[in-house]
């Protein structure tokens, strides 16, 4: 007879009853709102995504209603660019990305057997920054006030204030805010896909779906902030006068594409590669086997990461770049055919090793690679800069685009709901009606895209809002018409099926028989996660561990109560996953949803220039953030808990093992990138301008060189604190700190001072320099309250030696401020003045 | 040289090592996407044989095939077949090792890829 502790029933129960009250979700009208669980978070994400989509698709059908016939004016010029700019930006912004986003957030806990992800409150507070965003930008077009210059907003149309009107601020600021909690959530489900694994699942045992998870999170931490750092320049323009794109004053609109390319293109993998990761998860499913070529798979999505960011030039081949930097982006363009075919291959062999059950899941995967191939195919030949050339800006790029996001992303994601719903709600959805909406899209999608290769050949132009019926392309727009108009239905019949779900009885567990660890989900689910953390050896632990379930669900497995009544969840090693600590998570709370409101304050109130209220927004932010803050990375009542089989675990840990430690270097990533994006701009002035920095006055070298000594002096301040205070010398890191502070500050006096004199409405010279040292300022801003900050908490008593994250989390900040400084300062005070 | 390779053994692949091949793709694209750019509008073309273009390849292809040839001596740390997934130190060595192997050769190509255009093209225009 077994003498675990686990053999007695009354034990399990009064575990379960302590984990029930502790994962008890907030009730109440108002309070049910501020939960932070990812598993309900990430409902309400995918809802409200979903939701946009919705919308965004009815603008397209108002939109091809319009281009039914020739000569139509069902709408206005106007309102059609209206149209089509909200579309392609809430496609991209508010549902691809955050769709991704959102499933992610439910899954991925489940996925990693976690109780949660690290930082719920940060899913809560991206989550409500995308709401409301998302309503902000896509309620313009009530007010007649939508962005109309195209989803990429190329400018000088989108700069000049008396071209375009304030749907230009809205799309800019609007989205950079939703930009954020794109950030945010790449942020957590890095930290999460690193760290959160349970104990045993080695990086050779991850399932694929958080391999693919990982590497687009990383691509969203170096596409995004390019387009936050062309966000800024934009606005600078718009708002100032700062003449980043005007060529009268040295400007030049194509540093706009670069930057919105260099997101742009890694955009179109970052919504295509967690769409084909549902597939490495349902494939195996319904072939009833281990997907093959494991290590291929990974080969696939790391590579097509990185090349994904050689391609962006291929949107600018008609801009009149040299040839020799066209060749470059083309030879990427074709490279990127290579892992992507790779990874379909993978999924063709596994079906083809397997015994193939025919569900709907698998229908949607494979019509959508069907339709994904003819994609790729059009993609192949518009990578050729020639045929580019003549096929740029016509219908044939909207064909391309579509049959890429439709078969890459929208319906594998379809896919993706049929097999998840039963996981999410514990029903499942109608195989007769999954079958029909299919066939229904199926058709719908080729008859809308397949006429506008030839439409687009015959040469209709893109983003026109009719056409003569002279040029004989009137019948392929209808047909593209009504196309979409059965498309539309097969997404009725979709949300039909959604909508009946709740009328249709429990499905039992794990309904398709699939291996992989989510399916553990009960359909009666409980909010803590997981009943026990399990030990992971396998990768489809359900096929292939004897009594994995049962250990599971009777807490055979580690951490499988919650004794001090506190929401937990186990961190392990990086590569192999070794437990190294319990972490305490955080728990309902309304500051999420506040700093999000005072954050959305700052660019909604910007948008209509109330600049007073949006500095108010501003403090308040910072207040919020402080506030938030100051409960994170409490001190906890004991040094360790065991977490079962003998095993203790600290309950606090600080540094490289730390998830906090992580968000603070994943978070300066993407800053670092941001400032990249700045220096390429000011680097990418002096190629295009003889003259540049000649015939304008610049900062001198004097103060620059102060400015990045003082700032020097802060970050050495800061390593010496964490030394000092690391050995127990308590008063002396404190004094370290505050000298740090003061440093901080007095760089920010030089770096304002060196822009004395300089104008910069006058020429793009002056405009890029205060950019690049505004940017350093606040950044030592940021600096010295966070050195501030933490002698506060350690004044508190909420940091000591043995207890310091919030000291190695701001030197981690410190490293990459000086960083910043030191790019900054030598580029603006030595280049190109000192002759260089 | 025997010393280095006995560290090189030493070395184990891991998160980092396994970027290490694409990144040095990207480090080879960016450079040669910046050379031609600033080459061709400081210059406005090149005539002679482009020597700094010729080095960042070689020594590009160079880093890729080293680390290619230790994942690939890593790979074939002994241990059961492929593929390679059981909960062991040594199948996770090998996974990484693999892949990285993987990406080596994708690297590999990519760069001979961006490379061949200077070699045809061989001008702005």
């Amino acid at each position: 007879m077994s003498l675990h502790a686990q053999d007695d029933p009354q034990l399990r129960k009064d575990q379960e009853a302590r984990l029930r009250a502790v994962w008890k979700p907030p009730s109440g009208w108002f309070f049910r709102w501020t939960d932070v669980n990812n598993n309900r978070i990430g409902v309400w994400y995918t809802l409200t995504a979903f939701g946009f989509m919705l919308f965004a698709g009815v603008l397209a059908l108002i939109m091809r209603t319009q281009l039914a016939v020739p000569d139509n004016d069902l709408v206005s010029a106007n309102t059609f660019n209206q149209l089509f700019t909200l579309h392609g930006s809430m496609m991209m912004f508010l549902f691809a990305v955050p769709m991704f986003e959102a499933v992610s957030i439910i899954l991925l806990p489940q996925l990693l057997g976690a109780r949660d992800l690290p930082f719920p409150r940060l899913s809560a507070f991206g989550y409500w920054s995308f709401l409301l965003g998302g309503v902000f930008v896509g309620g313009s077009i009530f007010f007649n006030a939508a962005p109309d210059g195209g989803w990429f907003m190329y400018p000088p149309l989108t700069t000049r204030t008396d071209l375009s009107g304030i749907g230009a601020d809205i799309w800019m600021l609007g989205l950079s805010f939703i930009e954020v909690s794109s950030v945010a959530a790449a942020v957590e489900l890095i930290v999460g896909v690193l760290k959160c694994r349970p104990p045993g699942m080695r990086l050779n045992l991850m399932p694929l779906y958080a391999w693919y998870i990982l590497v687009v999170a990383v691509m969203i931490l170096f596409a995004f902030p390019p387009l936050i750092a062309g966000d800024l320049l934009f606005e600078m323009e718009r708002l100032l006068g700062w003449p980043f794109f005007d060529a009268s004053k040295g400007g030049d609109p194509l540093l706009w594409q670069h930057l919105f390319w260099i997101f742009g293109h890694p955009e179109v993998y970052i919504v295509f590669l967690p769409s084909i990761a549902l597939f490495a998860m349902l494939i195996p499913t319904f072939a009833q086997r281990h997907l093959l070529g494991y290590p291929w798979i990974v080969l696939a999505a790391v590579g097509t990461a990185f090349l994904s960011f050689g391609l962006w030039v291929h949107h600018m081949f008609t801009t009149g770049l040299p040839k020799i930097s066209l060749a470059f982006f083309s030879a990427a363009s074709e490279a990127v055919a290579i892992p992507t075919g790779v990874q379909i291959f993978a999924f063709i062999a596994t079906l083809w090793a397997g015994k193939v059950k025919w569900s709907v899941p698998l229908l949607y995967a494979s019509g959508s690679l069907a339709i994904f191939v003819i994609g790729g195919l059009t993609g192949v030949m518009v990578a050729i800069a020639p045929f580019d050339w003549q096929a740029h800006d016509t219908y044939f790029i909207v064909a391309h685009l579509h049959y890429v996001l439709i078969g890459g992303t929208l319906l594998p994601l379809f896919g993706g709901l049929y097999y998840y719903w039963p996981l999410i709600t514990g029903k499942t959805l109608s195989d007769r009606l999954g079958r029909i909406a299919f066939w229904i899209m199926f058709v719908g999608v080729n008859l809308t895209f397949f006429p506008m290769h030839l439409s687009g050949l015959e040469g209709m132009p893109r983003r026109v809002f009719t056409y003569p019926a002279d040029l004989n392309i009137g019948w392929l727009n209808l047909a593209s018409t009504l196309g979409s108009y059965l498309f539309a239905s097969g997404v009725l019949v979709l949300v039909i099926d959604l909508m009946l779900s709740p009328t249709r009885k429990k499905a039992p567990r794990n309904p398709w028989n699939a291996g992989t660890l989510e399916w553990l989900a009960h359909p009666d689910d409980e909010d803590w996660g997981i009943r026990s953390v399990p030990l992971i050896e396998s990768r489809y632990p359900i096929w292939d561990q004897k009594d994995f379930v049962a250990k599971v669900d009777e807490g055979r497995f580690f951490l499988p109560d919650a004794e001090e009544g506190r929401r937990e969840t186990i961190i392990t090693s990086v590569l192999d996953a070794k437990p190294v600590s319990v972490i305490r998570l955080g728990t309902p709370s309304v500051k999420p949803m506040m700093t999000a409101v005072a954050l959305g304050a700052v660019f909604i109130l910007t948008t209509y220039h109330l600049y007073l209220l949006a500095a108010f927004g501003g403090v308040a932010t910072l207040g919020c953030v402080l506030w938030w803050l100051w409960d994170t990375a409490a001190i906890p009542e004991k040094h360790e808990k065991p977490i079962g089989h003998g095993i203790d675990l600290p309950l606090y840990i600080a540094g490289p093992a730390a998830p906090g430690w992580w968000a603070m270097f994943i978070t300066m990533m993407a800053d670092a990138t941001a400032f990249s994006g700045l220096v390429f701009g000011y680097y990418f002035y002096w190629t295009i301008h003889p003259n540049f920095g000649a015939d304008f006055a610049g900062p001198g070298t004097y103060w620059p060189m102060v400015a990045l000594l003082l700032s020097l002096a802060s970050w050495v301040a800061t390593v010496a604190a964490r030394e000092v205070h690391s050995r127990g010398a308590v008063s002396p890191a404190r004094a370290l700190l505050v000298v740090g502070a003061l440093a901080a500050i007095a760089s920010l006096g030089a770096g304002l001072r060196s822009l004395d004199g300089l104008d910069p409405q006058a020429n793009v010279y002056p405009a890029i320099v205060w950019v690049l040292v505004i940017w350093t300022v606040i950044h030592a801003a940021i600096g010295a309250i966070m050195q501030s900050y933490t002698v506060a908490r350690s004044l508190a008593g909420r940091m000591t030696p043995a207890y310091d994250a919030d000291l190695r989390n701001i030197t981690v900040y410190q490293h990459f401020f000086a960083l910043t400084a030191l790019i900054a300062y030598l580029t603006a005070g030595l280049f190109p003045e000192a002759g260089l | 040289m025997r010393r280095w390779l006995r560290r090189a053994r030493d070395l184990r692949v891991t998160l980092w090592t396994l970027i290490v091949p694409p990144t040095t793709w990207a480090a080879h694209f960016l450079f040669s996407y910046l050379w031609a750019a600033i080459s061709c509008a400081k210059l406005g073309a090149w005539a002679r044989f482009p020597t700094a273009f010729a080095i960042g390849t070689v020594a590009a292809l160079l880093v890729i095939v080293i680390a290619g040839l230790i994942a690939w001596h890593q790979a074939r740390t002994p241990g059961a077949p492929a593929p390679h997934d059981e909960g062991t130190e040594v199948d996770r060595l090998r996974f990484l090792a693999y892949s990285t192997l993987l990406l080596s050769g994708l690297s590999f190509i990519a760069v001979v890829f961006t490379a061949a255009p200077v070699i045809i093209l061989s001008d702005c225009r």
